[in-house]
Parts: structure tokens; C-alpha cells; sequence
């Protein structure tokens, strides 16, 4: 009984969200007292494979053929429950991203698995059975899901366990398993990629503003303090709705849920639908003119103020302090 | 076109959560439930691919009696016809296995359903379907729209998206943006009463997770303000917090 992990790629690289996933893999293997085969499917460099080792995988098996190199959920799902056959896994971890929510209900159902989706921590372990806390009701409650199941999958949540680097290399081998042409009837027509943005759902920190920046044309600030902090830029439903930003930015209910370590809100009143999306952030700073704004109930710190006068002033006395450390 | 659309219930988004017997039921005095809003959303795709007599639209919904009144509302906004599992919703795989129990030998060329629901917050059902009726599925679609014999469906991926053409039949949870969302009009709710909803037995699935408790998020302490002319005073916070 033994942990596996999927280990998702993008352009032959490890995402932070699978070194996570690695990570809490590793934990879960020391609560079982076993140890950690990571999966790679796709062309990932030698390099980054034996670097899993540094998260705690002792193994990693590769799976690099051509037809292959792209993400179908369905060949994806069959190689992930060949490679829990072979390898003896009891558990198996995936994270919970785009891509994840796509494949681990399909792992799980070949595996006749328990599936816990939206793990925010390590589980409970009592005799075979698995404890996890998840995230549920749009982020005002957690539940306790126990997994009865012989073999269990779990989707973990990005940014939600954090890194634990252990040194070392893994082993590295290929592995070969059989897919079907029926798991390959879905054609990738286009993949569209920002290459140098933070991908928001993977973002520590977030710069989010709405509705109180008035036009669009005012978010070259918020953009820069992004840019000093190192953070993606998000937005809440008024302002993607009104088409002042890309939809991929609206934050919320009905958007992203994120789960940054810091989250800047900017001109966002914080209505019960935004705040679904965004309370699992560790710590809030809120940002508003309006003292009676509901935002500042949930906050960790704020600042009652005009965004004009306050973001450039924060920018600067951010890039101060980067300057000075 | 023949349409098969996952509905559940959820409580409404502004309900207040709580809970009861030592935190392992949800208190649901007082809760109003709504059609989970992703399930809505499928429900107007699958109006939408229909219209002008293309196909029909069945609803399906894994409930008690006390849900019929949700059923309803999904015939007022459109469907054909809808069917009703018997059973209390236990989990993603029992209601995904509900479903492809019933859909299998139906002929239907789409499945769709919401991409989760805001409830559990699970996005497991549609996928669990896909696996289950062994046919292609995307578990987040942006856009849906029908090219011949396939599906064409944007979904989201980490800083960017990804187009997919799928061959039918297929599953397929859909997200905002897919669709216009519909209500139902006078003529919709009239005609609701008599459009057929059939009650059927659910079929046994073992039980391999259950929640055994909940736990309500720790209460955020007071927010600590910084005057708007101490910017400084807020960097230095955040870096003794460690979040920069």
C-alpha cells in the first residue's frame, strides 16, 4: 500500500501545485509508513523528474509518448489507474486544478475509489479508513469526508498544504502503460497560454479590484502593484461582466475560488457571491472609501481611503521595503 | 438532439450555514433551496441547442418528494420531460451512478450538468457520468457550441484556455458564459403541471465515502485599520505576518 501522486505539467515543467501535491504525498506516505511514486505524463526534462525526490518521491515513473503529450482526460485517467495497479497504491493524489477536477472522478470510478475532492489538509487516519477536511458551501464550512473505500483518491486544493522540501533525487523510469484509441477520440483544437503571467488559482498573492476603480483605463495601478508584489491581478463579477477586464480574472461565487496567502481587495464592496470565492484566502487586506463596505468585516487589515491616493502610495512604500530587504 | 440535464438542489447562495447534532447535519430550518445556479446554466445550453424543434430536453434529478417543486421550476423554464430518482442525494458517485443508470440505454447524444455544485463544492458528477456511460467528457466548458457529429467546447486551464472538439455522445459540465440564462414565463409555469415527470427506483451503489461531521470556519478576529496616509504602516504588518 503504497501513495502515488500525479504530478501535472505545463510545457515540460513541474507546477508548483504538483510539487504540493508531492509534498502532501510524502505526508500522507509517513502517516501509512510507506513511501511515494510520482506519475509524469508528457515531456518533462530528466532534470525536473529526479527533482520530485526533492518533495519526497522516491520514485517517478514517466510516461513520454508522443501521442500522448497532451492532456486528455480520459487516457489520462486510464494510465493514472494502471500505474496505481502496478504500483500498489492504496492512495492516490491529484491535484485539484482545472485539469485535476477533469480526471481524479475518473481515476476514482476505475478504481472503485472513495474520491475526496477539495482536500485542504492532511487526513485523519484511523485503521483503512481516511478522514478529510474539504472545503464546502462556497467557503462557510468545511466537511469531514471519510473515505471507507479499500483504495481512496484525493484532489488536493492548490496553495492549500505547503511545500516541505526533504533534499534528494528519485529514482526515474519509464513507465508504459496501454491506451486505448477510445480514451484519444477528444482532438485539442487550440491551447491558448499567457506565458508570463501568474496563473491566478496557483497565485500567493492576488491584487483583485472592482467596480470603485471606476473605467478600465485605471487599472495600469493595480497592475503595478501586481508587478512590485509578484502577484496576478484578478477582479470582481461587475467589472468582467462590464467587460473592463477578461473573464478569466472574475474572482467569485460563479468565477474562481481562490486560496492566496494574501489577497488585496481593492474597491470591492465584498458581497456574500465575491466572498465565496475568496474567504479561504490566508490573510485579507481590503481597500475602500466606503468605512461601512462589508469586505472589512471578513478583513484581516484594512484601509478606509480613496484607491487613487491609496494604491499608488502602497506601490511605492512596497517597493521601499523590497528595496531595503 | 436528444438532451439529458443533471439538476440538483442546493441552498440559496445567501443562506446562512449552520449546523446541528454535534456538527453532523446541516441545519436546514430556515434554508430556501434554488436549482444549483451551474445546473441552471446547463439547463438554458440545452434550451438553446434545441430550439425551434431540434431535439428535447429531459431533466434528470436524484431527490424525495419534498424536491418536485425544483422539478418544476426546470419544466416552467423549458424541459420536455423529467425524471426523478427516489432517493435521498448521498453522494457524487451515488447520483452520478443514478444518472447513467438511467441514461444508458436512452440514446442520448448530450449530458449536461452544471460544473459543480455550490453546495459540496464537488465537481465529480459529470465526470463520474463520463466514465461510468464510457464517453468523453469536460468537466468545465466556457463554450459549447455543435459542429456535425461533434461538440466544440472551450474550457478553462491554469492562465489560459483550451479548445476541444469532441465526438457525441458526450458529457459535458458547463460553467458561467455558456448560456443566456432563462426564467420561466406565464405560459412555461402553466404548461409545467402537465409535462410528463416520471418516478423511478435508484439502483444500488456501494457507499465508499460519507461526511461524518462540519466545521465552520474559525471567526475572523476584528480587521486591524491603518490610516490611509500610513501605507508604511501596512507593509511592515504584512511583513510580520510573513505574507510578503
Amino acid at each position: 500500500m503504497s501513495v502515488l501522486v500525479y504530478t501535472e505539467s505545463v510545457a515540460g515543467k513541474f507546477k508548483k501545485s504538483a510539487h504540493e501535491a508531492v509534498s502532501y504525498a510524502k505526508a500522507v506516505a509517513e502517516q501509512l509508513g510507506t513511501n511515494v511514486t510520482a506519475l509524469s505524463i508528457g515531456d518533462v526534462d530528466a532534470s525536473e523528474l529526479q527533482a520530485l525526490g526533492n518533495y519526497g518521491a522516491s520514485n517517478v515513473w514517466s510516461v513520454s509518448a508522443e501521442r500522448l503529450k497532451n492532456f486528455i482526460n480520459q487516457a489520462y485517467a486510464s494510465i493514472i489507474a494502471q500505474a496505481a495497479d502496478q504500483s500498489g497504491a492504496s492512495v492516490i493524489i491529484i491535484s485539484n486544478t482545472f485539469s485535476g477536477r477533469g480526471l481524479a472522478p475518473r481515476v476514482a470510478a476505475k478504481l472503485g475509489a472513495g474520491l475526496a475532492d477539495g482536500a485542504v489538509d492532511l487526513p485523519e487516519v484511523a485503521g483503512d479508513v481516511l478522514t478529510v477536511k474539504k472545503t464546502a458551501f462556497s467557503g462557510k464550512a468545511f466537511a469531514y469526508t471519510e473515505l471507507v473505500s479499500p483504495k481512496k483518491v484525493i484532489a488536493l486544493n492548490p496553495n492549500a498544504f505547503e511545500l516541505r522540501e526533504v533534499g534528494g533525487n528519485a529514482q526515474v523510469e519509464a513507465f508504459n502503460p496501454v491506451v486505448d484509441d477510445r480514451d484519444l477520440t477528444t482532438v485539442i483544437k487550440e491551447i491558448v497560454r499567457a506565458v508570463d503571467k501568474v496563473p491566478l488559482p496557483e497565485a500567493e498573492i492576488v491584487v483583485s479590484a472592482g467596480r470603485g476603480l471606476k473605467g478600465p483605463e485605471n487599472w495600469g495601478m493595480i497592475e503595478e502593484l501586481a508587478d512590485v508584489l509578484g502577484a496576478a491581478t484578478a477582479c470582481s463579477k461587475p467589472v468582467s461582466d462590464a467587460g473592463w477586464r477578461p473573464h478569466a480574472e472574475h474572482v467569485g461565487q460563479t468565477g474562481i475560488a481562490i486560496s492566496p496567502n494574501l489577497y488585496i481587495a481593492i474597491g470591492i464592496s465584498g458581497a456574500i457571491q465575491h466572498l465565496a470565492g475568496v474567504s479561504a484566502s490566508k490573510t485579507i487586506v481590503v481597500i475602500n472609501k466606503d468605512p461601512e463596505a462589508p469586505f472589512f468585516k471578513v478583513a484581516d487589515y484594512g484601509i478606509v481611503g480613496d484607491a487613487f491616493d491609496v494604491v499608488p502610495r502602497l506601490t511605492a512604500a512596497i517597493r521601499a521595503y523590497k528595496g531595503n530587504s | 438532439m436528444k438532451i439529458l440535464v443533471c439538476i440538483s438542489q442546493v441552498p440559496d447562495t445567501t443562506s446562512k450555514i449552520t449546523f446541528t447534532d454535534n456538527n453532523t447535519q446541516l441545519n436546514t430550518t430556515g434554508l430556501q433551496y434554488i436549482i444549483n445556479p451551474y445546473d441552471e446554466i446547463a439547463l438554458s445550453k440545452a434550451l438553446e441547442l434545441t430550439e425551434g424543434g431540434n431535439g428535447s430536453v429531459t431533466v434528470i434529478h436524484v431527490g424525495e418528494s419534498a424536491t418536485d417543486a425544483t422539478i418544476r421550476k426546470a419544466l416552467a423554464t423549458g424541459a420536455d420531460e423529467a425524471v426523478r430518482v427516489n432517493a435521498a442525494p448521498r453522494d457524487a458517485w451515488f447520483v452520478a451512478n443514478q444518472v447513467a443508470g438511467y441514461a444508458k440505454d436512452q440514446g442520448f447524444d448530450l449530458i449536461l450538468a452544471g460544473r459543480e455544485s455550490i453546495d459540496y463544492n464537488g465537481s465529480q458528477v459529470i465526470t463520474f457520468v463520463g466514465e461510468l456511460l464510457d464517453v468523453p467528457s469536460v468537466n468545465a466548458a466556457k463554450k459549447v457550441a455543435l459542429e456535425g457529429t461533434a461538440v466544440v467546447a472551450e474550457r478553462e486551464i491554469e492562465g489560459g484556455k483550451e479548445v476541444l472538439s469532441i465526438p457525441l455522445p458526450a458529457a459535458i459540465g458547463t460553467s458561467e458564459g455558456v448560456a443566456e440564462p432563462r426564467i420561466p414565463n406565464m405560459r412555461g409555469i402553466m404548461s409545467a403541471r402537465t409535462k410528463p415527470l416520471t418516478v423511478i427506483d435508484p439502483v444500488d451503489v456501494p457507499v465508499l465515502t460519507q461526511v461524518i461531521r462540519y466545521e465552520s470556519p474559525a471567526p475572523k478576529g476584528a480587521v486591524t485599520l491603518v490610516d490611509a496616509g500610513e501605507t508604511e504602516k501596512l507593509v511592515d504588518l504584512l511583513h510580520r505576518a510573513r505574507v510578503i
